[in-house]
Parts: structure tokens; C-alpha cells; sequence
């Protein structure tokens, strides 16, 4: 009933531009949920271009100790030189929280990117084929979710690099025990769509046709299954960063000499805390904060807005709009405008 | 004045992502005690928004204007259902106006007993009722809505019902705090002809022994025959016809109203194009053999399976429309689907198109797929929302005619929309953008690609409206004649299925009751249950209706234990 006039007749199609999904998601959003998308972009944004403009905007590499003047000093308060002073390693805490983007991005980037194809081609098949595999995959991944996801992590951690490691081992450390346990949440999301799908009528229709179990997998049941993706893109994001965090906070992160990274940067601010030193703990705290929120707003915003029914939209007057064409007509209106009466008569055209 | 209901100019707009949409447009309406006023129309006429704006259940999308004045059933008291506070519109609702649902088996929450969710209401405007009280109500209003044995079917889940006995629940649910008005939106389209017969007596029977006027929602003229003292045709958000029933379907005055009574299908109407010119040739190998065919779907551990079909036998000619009528869980879909491979036979002998459909193999039924075109029921589902219509339409040709390239098969694509009188342009259009008649003709093209012997229709306009459905069939008869496939059309509906079928088979249970020309099953049927069924079916006539209901009464007094 709430097939708008404009689609039905719509030969101008939205430019792909419109209809990518974080701008559709804005340009259809509304009130406070427009404001949380915005936030939540905004902060994501901020946290991937510091990421990619880290040797510019970095006033010094993330292992440096000393420059031209010498030695920074340890645990020096905000300066001119250091804006948000030095930790108790001697190194400059602006530049590593800068420098911990970067680290956290790439995380981000190999954990989706390895977990987002097994998860997805495993879901498919196993979720349309069913049967023994079926039930075995789901077996597996239940298994995983069962176990803590950081002490997985931890596991994986020491089993890939002992524990320490250079600046790409750690990433792919932390990646690949992220990797783990997101495998699961793709095959499982995907799995629920093509069993789904796999009873919709267009795909029994393609069976009745004779297609090929192959074709009907990627060209009828893939391509409607991904809806969801975007959405546990966004929120295994954040997931990511925190896990990065936590490992590098119980000390199984990167070494502080191959890269930034926050967690390690935490963990050794601890003793600072109690000794009025504020400077080391709190810029990288709200830098992850502020990371995860963010992402956490977009995911939150766009499983929002994917919803119709949660979806809000602007208060309209009773008197207002056109009523709808709707399929009154016998086999629907040729012409764009209400078909009315004149398109009763004009059915034999 | 004495009005239970009075609308005054009722606009109701929606929001959607397209902005604002309107729904009802400058309504006025009113219905008097003991009246049973009928708003007709197909979808996205307005009618459902009406009713629902009734009992003040718009969504927070919506926006009204105008009046909706309710009277309480004594007369005490008067409230506009637009304007009352949250606190009144609660007060109001089952007391004095209640809604009986389209889908009783969603009305209904699965986990109370009906007993529970009747009291329910009741608790809601007496708080302190007592259970044992409560309780006492119930029995009584289920003994009065027809319930056999009450007093311990009132402790029942709602899934221990069946669909009719779960209607009755809900219109009991409506009934309890004795409203004067019930507001039933198309309270009998989810169930099967013999059952909607009783539920439509039983809503006459809350008119005559409860007093209570009902607004009906419906788009089905029978119905509205049966049960209506006046009707107001919507279209388009307006009401363009008012009148009694008597005179609406005796002298309708407006043109949209005759185009509606004229679509409805009627038994003995069979189109023109049906007509054969050619006589079947029976003597040719049939198309479809079917004999002894049971289905059996699998039961759960230890559990015997659930016999759909069982010992049906039927032949389909090259060239023959076969209709198959039965109501829902007669075992009629799940022939159509075993013809075309997509549920396993279990037993006796089903041979389709030359091949044994009992334990053969995907890999050598796969080439005769190409010869087996399937109409769907529902025409929104039936194509994958991402292609367009015509990639939609080109898939069987791209995977049974490698040969053909990309011009040979867009130019066939033309054809074929053509051919089911879709414009060309259409084939750029997404499924969503067409209209449910619209998109079922291109399921219609999608099932012709590739020229079959035979087509399998299965309930292929059921989703649709009756102006929508008349011009659906007159285009499968007018391809059917021109084309000469045979075709299976499974139907509920038996007048639809006379228009189209040479001949008819009707289920009942997973077997096969009767079979025979149109002539010779509808017009004289041997079996009861055919005649029941026949009898049952609401002609879009109010004085004939009232005939046939007598009829229909002697028929059940006299056979088939319920």
C-alpha cells in the first residue's frame, strides 16, 4: 500500500551514488537518528583519515626517543615541543596516539578482510546445500562463540608469534585471533539469508527452470543475502579495535619499538595514574573510546534505518500527498499520472 | 441522532520515504444500530486505513483530520475518536467498538489459552474482576460464538484450534464487553468457502442476538451479498458509491462499480477464447499420467510421516486445461509441485511428459525442465528483487539456450512481454516497480520462454484483485488458445477455475472426489463434498445469496459430520 507513485513509474533511476549504502542510509534518515549517523560518521571519519595521514600529522615517529635537542625526557608534562607530553618510556604521546590509529586501522582491514570471504562462502554453501556439513559448521562455530572471544585471541596470539612480535606480525596476530571469531558471525548471518532465501518463490522458480545449483547460489541467493553485511562490518569493526586493545593491554600487543598501539600504551600508563600524571592514560583511553563509539553509531544508525519499522520519518499533514496509484486498474497503469476511470476503459489498449 | 458511527471528512495521510502519501480521502460515512455496513474495494482503496482509524490503530506515520463520532451502545456517551486522549481512546476500545482480524491465527497469542486472552479484555476494564469470574465470562461468550464443549476448550491453546474455531475465538475476544460497534476487516479472506459460510453466519448472529453493528471490510462482492445491509465502495481513497445492498447490486450507478461487479468471476462464465476450435485428441499419450500418486512428506523421529496426496489418478492431454480445486490442505500444490520436480512422489506411478517421476534424478529430469513453464502464487516473491524484469524473464533462455546471444535473447525477451501484453520498456523496470497484476504477467512471460508443452499454474491469482484477476485469465486463455500448452491451474477458487478449465478435479483430503467436465461437476455434482463446497461459495447477488444459504443449511443438516 506503501508503494510510493514515484518508483512505480520511476524510468530515472537513483545514481549509484544515492543508492551506495551508508548514503542512502543518510540521505533517508531523520531526527536524532540522522544525528547519531552524523556523529557516528564524523568520529569514524576523524579516526580514518588520522589513520591514513599519520606521517603528516604525527610531530614524530611512534619509536622516537630523541631529536635534534636531545632526549625527550620521560613523563614530561604538555608543552609546546610535546603538546600531550611523554609517557614514561620517553616517547611523545600525541605522536603514538596519532601512530595507534593507524595500527588499529589495519587490524580493522586484514581481520574483515580474512574472516568476510571464508565466513560468506561457507555460510552460503552450508546454509544451501544443509545436510551433514550443514550441521557441522554450525556445530564448529557454536563451539567458538562458546569460548571467551579474548582469551581466544590470546591463544592465537601466542600460537602465531610467541606472543611478541614485529609490527605486520602483530597486526596479523591480532587479525587473524579476530579472524577466528568472526568467521562465525559471517557464516552464521549469511547462513540464516540463504535458508531464507533458499525457500522464496524466484528461487524454486529458477530450480523449476533447471538452473544450475552454482548459478542459482551466486546469481539468485548471494546477491540478496549481503544485505546485512555492511551493518556487521561496522560493528565487528569496533570489535576489533577492542580485542587489538585488550591484548595489547594484557601485553601480548605489539612491541611499543615496531608500533603504536593503545592498549600497550595503557598498560604501561598504569602506575602513572596514581601519580597524578594524567597526560599518558587519558589520550589514548579516549582515542579508543572515541574510535569505538563512533563505528559503534554507524552500526547502530544503519541497523536502525534498515528497518523500516524503526525507521522514523518526518510528521506529514493530513491533506497532504496525492493518493496513490495502487493496482486498481486491471494489470496496472501504463501512464505515470492516476489512471482512474480512463485506465479502467483503456485495458484492451 | 442515533448513529453508532459517524465519520466526517476523514483524510489520512502516511509518511513514507517518498514522502507523504494519502490514503483516505474526504470519507464520511455513518452506521446505524444493528446495521451491517460493507466498505468494499481492492487494495489501496483506503478501506483497511478506514477501519483501522476507527479504533484509533494508525500507525505513528499517519496523520488524520475530520471526525470519527462513536457512540457507546446505551447511548451514554459520545466521543471523536480524533481528538480523545490516549486514556479515553482506552476505554473506548472494547467497550464500545472491537475488532475482529483478518488472520486469526496472528490475532491470536500462542502461549495463553484462549480462556486467558478473552478475560483479558475483560480484566483490562475491570481490574478487579476475579479469575474465577473472568473465567465464567469466557465459557459463556465461546458457548455463545459456537465452541463445542467450552468448559474445557476455554483452557485450550490457540493452536489446538482449527482456523475457523480460532476466527470464532477472536470474534468472542470481540464480543465479551458487548461493544455496539465491531469493525471486521476481512474477517473471512485467510479461510477455505465451507468455513467462511460459517463465519459468516455466525457475524449475521452478532448482529441479530447481540445487537451490534458491524462495519465489514472486504473485497469480496459474494461476502458482501451475503452478510451487507448497505455498502460504500472506496477507490482511490474516496467513497464513490453508497447505497443499499439490494440496489448496489441490482442498478450500481457508479462506472467503477460496474467494472468491479462485472470482474467478479462467476461459475458458467467461461471466456470466449476457451472455446475450442480443435478438439483435445485423448488418444495422443497424455502429457501427465498420474495413477495411484501418493505424497508423503516425512514425519519427525518415530513419527509417521503426513500424507498430502493419496491414490490420486488423473491424466492431463496434450493441449487439455485441467483445473484442480480443493481448499487448503487438500493436497492440491503439492501435485503442481511433484509435476514439476520439486517435491519427491513416494508412491504408486507419476509420469510427466514421458519420464517416471518416482525416484528419478535431478540429472535426467534437468533437460525436460525446459518444457515445464510454473506460475507462482504470489507474484511478489516469484522474481529475485535485484534483476530487472527482463533478466528475469531471459533466465531460463540463458540456461537452456546457450546457443542464443545477447540480441537473440533480449529480442525474445520483447516477444514474449509482448505476447502478455507488457510494454517493452517495462523489461528495465525492477519487479518492485509494477503492480501485482502486472508483474504476474510477466511471470506468465517468464513460465512461456521457452515455448512449453505444459504449464503449471498454481493459484497464479489468488494475491491478486478481482478487476486485477479478470484480465490475468482472459490473457492465459487468449495464450493458452494460441499457443497450445496444457496446463494444470491449481485454484481455491472454483469459479475461476470453471472459466479456465476444460476440465475439473476436486480434492478433498489428498484424494481425488470428483473429476469431470465443468458442465458435469459444478453443475451437477455427485459427491457431498462438492456440493458443499459448491454451495458454500457466496455469489455477488444478495437475493440469490440468500437462497443458496438455505440450501447450504439443508446441505449440512443433512450430511457430513463436521
Amino acid at each position: 500500500m506503501a508503494t510510493p507513485q514515484t518508483t512505480a513509474t520511476g524510468s530515472s533511476r537513483r545514481s549509484l551514488w544515492r543508492r551506495l549504502p551508508v548514503v542512502h542510509h543518510l540521505s533517508q534518515s531523520v531526527g536524532i537518528q540522522r544525528g547519531m549517523l552524523v556523529a557516528g560518521l564524523v568520529l569514524t571519519s576523524i579516526f580514518v583519515l588520522t589513520a591514513l595521514f599519520a606521517p603528516l600529522l604525527a610531530p614524530y615517529g611512534f619509536s622516537q626517543l630523541r631529536d635534534d635537542d636531545g632526549s625527550f625526557g620521560a613523563q614530561r608534562p604538555p608543552s609546546a615541543e610535546h603538546l600531550l607530553g611523554t609517557t614514561v618510556g620517553g616517547y611523545d604521546v600525541l605522536s603514538r596516539v596519532i601512530w595507534g590509529a593507524q595500527t588499529g586501522l589495519s587490524v580493522i582491514v586484514v581481520a574483515v578482510l580474512l574472516s568476510i570471504f571464508a565466513g560468506v562462502a561457507l555460510g552460503l554453501v552450508s546454509g544451501y546445500f544443509g545436510g551433514w556439513l550443514d550441521r557441522i559448521l554450525v556445530v564448529i562455530c557454536d563451539a567458538i562463540y562458546a569460548f571467551p572471544t579474548l582469551l581466544l585471541a590470546i591463544v592465537m596470539s601466542i600460537a602465531i608469534s610467541g606472543g611478541q612480535s614485529s609490527l605486520w606480525g602483530g597486526i596479523f596476530a591480532a587479525a587473524i585471533s579476530i579472524t577466528v571469531v568472526f568467521i562465525p558471525q559471517y557464516f552464521r548471518v549469511i547462513r540464516a539469508e540463504t535458508v531464507r532465501i533458499k525457500s522464496e518463490a524466484y528461487v524454486e522458480s529458477a530450480k523449476v527452470v533447471g538452473t544450475s545449483n552454482v548459478r542459482i547460489m551466486f546469481r539468485h541467493v548471494l546477491r540478496n543475502a549481503t544485505r546485512t553485511l555492511p551493518l556487521i562490518f561496522t560493528l565487528n569493526a569496533s570489535e576489533a579495535i577492542l580485542t587489538l586493545a585488550g591484548l595489547g593491554f594484557l601485553g601480548f600487543g605489539i612491541e611499543p619499538t615496531s608500533a603504536a598501539e593503545w592498549g600497550i600504551d595503557l598498560n604501561k600508563a598504569l602506575s602513572d595514574v596514581s601519580s597524578g600524571i594524567w597526560w599518558t592514560s587519558i589520550p589514548p583511553g579516549l582515542a579508543i573510546v572515541l574510535t569505538v563509539l563512533g563505528v559503534t553509531l554507524v552500526g547502530e544508525s544503519l541497523n536502525d534505518l534498515a528497518d523500516p519499522r524503526l525507521r522514523g520519518r518526518r510528521a506529514v499533514s493530513a491533506a497532504s500527498g496525492t493518493v496513490a496509484e495502487t493496482s486498481v486498474v486491471p494489470g496496472g497503469t501504463l501512464t505515470a499520472g492516476p489512471g482512474g476511470l480512463a485506465g479502467l476503459e483503456n485495458e484492451g489498449r | 441522532m442515533s448513529d453508532v458511527l459517524q465519520i466526517r471528512d476523514l483524510d489520512v495521510s502516511f509518511a513514507t520515504d517518498a514522502g507523504s502519501v494519502k490514503a483516505v480521502d474526504k470519507v464520511s460515512l455513518s452506521v446505524a444500530p444493528g446495521e451491517v455496513l460493507a466498505i468494499v474495494g481492492e487494495s489501496g482503496s483506503g478501506k483497511t486505513v478506514t477501519a483501522k482509524s476507527i479504533l484509533g490503530l494508525l500507525p505513528e506515520t499517519a496523520t488524520r483530520a475530520g471526525a470519527i463520532v462513536l457512540r457507546s451502545k446505551d447511548g451514554a456517551s459520545e466521543n471523536d475518536v480524533v481528538s480523545v486522549s490516549k486514556e479515553d481512546l482506552r476505554r473506548i476500545r472494547g467497550a464500545d467498538v472491537s475488532m475482529v482480524f483478518q488472520e486469526p491465527s496472528t490475532a491470536l497469542n500462542p502461549v495463553y489459552t484462549v480462556g486467558w486472552q478473552i478475560a483479558e479484555g475483560l480484566r483490562a476494564h475491570d481490574p478487579k474482576l476475579s479469575r474465577k469470574a473472568g473465567r465464567a465470562r469466557a465459557v459463556e461468550i465461546l458457548t455463545k460464538v459456537g465452541i463445542p464443549d467450552p468448559e474445557s476448550r476455554v483452557d485450550y491453546y490457540p493452536h489446538q484450534f482449527s482456523g475457523g474455531q480460532k476466527q470464532r475465538v477472536v470474534i468472542a475476544m470481540a464480543l465479551v464487553l458487548d461493544p455496539g460497534l465491531i469493525v471486521a476487516d476481512e474477517p473471512t479472506t485467510a479461510l477455505d468457502v465451507t468455513v467462511q459460510a460459517e463465519i459468516l453466519d455466525l457475524l449475521r448472529r452478532c448482529r441479530d442476538e447481540f445487537g451490534a453493528s458491524i462495519v465489514l471490510i472486504t473485497h469480496n462482492m459474494g461476502v458482501v451479498a451475503d452478510l451487507a445491509d448497505r455498502v460504500a465502495v472506496m477507490y482511490q481513497g474516496k467513497v464513490v458509491e453508497e447505497a443499499d445492498a439490494l440496489t448496489l447490486f441490482t442498478n450500481p450507478q457508479n462506472e467503477y462499480t460496474k467494472k468491479l461487479l462485472a470482474a467478479v468471476p462467476r461459475i458458467g462464465s467461461r471466456i470466449e477464447a476457451t472455446e475450442r476450435k480443435a478438439p483435445i485428441d485423448r488418444a495422443a499419450m497424455p502429457v501427465v499420467r498420474a495413477r495411484d500418486l501418493r505424497i508423503e512428506y516425512p514425519g519427525r523421529l518415530g513419527r509417521p510421516g503426513f500424507v498430502a496426496v493419496d491414490g490420486v489418478s488423473f491424466d492431463i492431454a496434450p493441449g487439455e486445461v485441467v483445473g484442480l480445486v480443493g481448499e487448503s490442505g487438500s493436497g492440491k500444490t503439492t501435485i503442481g509441485r511433484a509435476i514439476a520436480g520439486l517435491t519427491p512422489v513416494t508412491g504408486g506411478s507419476l509420469t510427466v511428459l514421458g519420464t517416471e517421476m518416482n525416484g528419478v534424478r535431478e540429472r535426467k529430469f534437468r533437460p525436460l525442465r525446459s518444457s515445464i513453464g510454473f506460475v507462482f502464487q504470489d507474484p511478489a516473491s516469484s522474481f529475485n528483487p535485484l534483476l530487472t524484469i527482463a533478466e528475469c524473464v531471459a533466465e531460463p533462455l540463458r540456461v537452456h539456450r546457450r546457443d542464443l546471444d545477447q540480441r537473440a535473447v533480449s529480442t525474445r525477451v520483447g516477444e514474449l512481454l509482448e505476447a502478455v501484453q507488457l510494454p517493452k520498456a517495462y523489461g528495465a523496470r525492477y519487479p518492485h516497480e509494477l503492480s501485482g497484476g502486472q508483474r504476474q504477467r510477466a511471470s506468465l512471460a517468464r513460465a512461456l520462454a521457452l515455448d512449453p508443452t505444459l504449464l503449471i499454474a498454481d493459484e497464479p491469482t489468488s494475491a491478486l484483485d478481482v478487476s486485477v484477476q479478470a484480465r490475468v485469465l482472459e490473457l492465459f486463455a487468449e495464450l493458452q488458445e494460441e499457443l497450445g500448452f496444457a496446463a494444470l491451474f491449481i485454484s481455491h477458487d472454483l469459479a475461476v477455475v470453471d472459466i479456465l478449465s476444460d476440465r475439473i478435479a476436486v480434492l478433498y483430503r489428498g484424494r481425488l472426489i470428483e473429476e469431470g467436465t465443468g458442465a458435469e461437476v459444478l453443475g451437477a455434482p455427485k459427491d457431498p463434498y462438492t456440493q458443499r463446497l459448491l454451495a458454500s461459495l457466496p455469489v455477488p447477488d444478495p437475493i440469490a445469496q440468500a437462497e443458496r444459504r438455505r440450501v447450504l443449511a439443508d446441505l449440512r443438516s443433512s450430511d457430513l459430520p463436521a
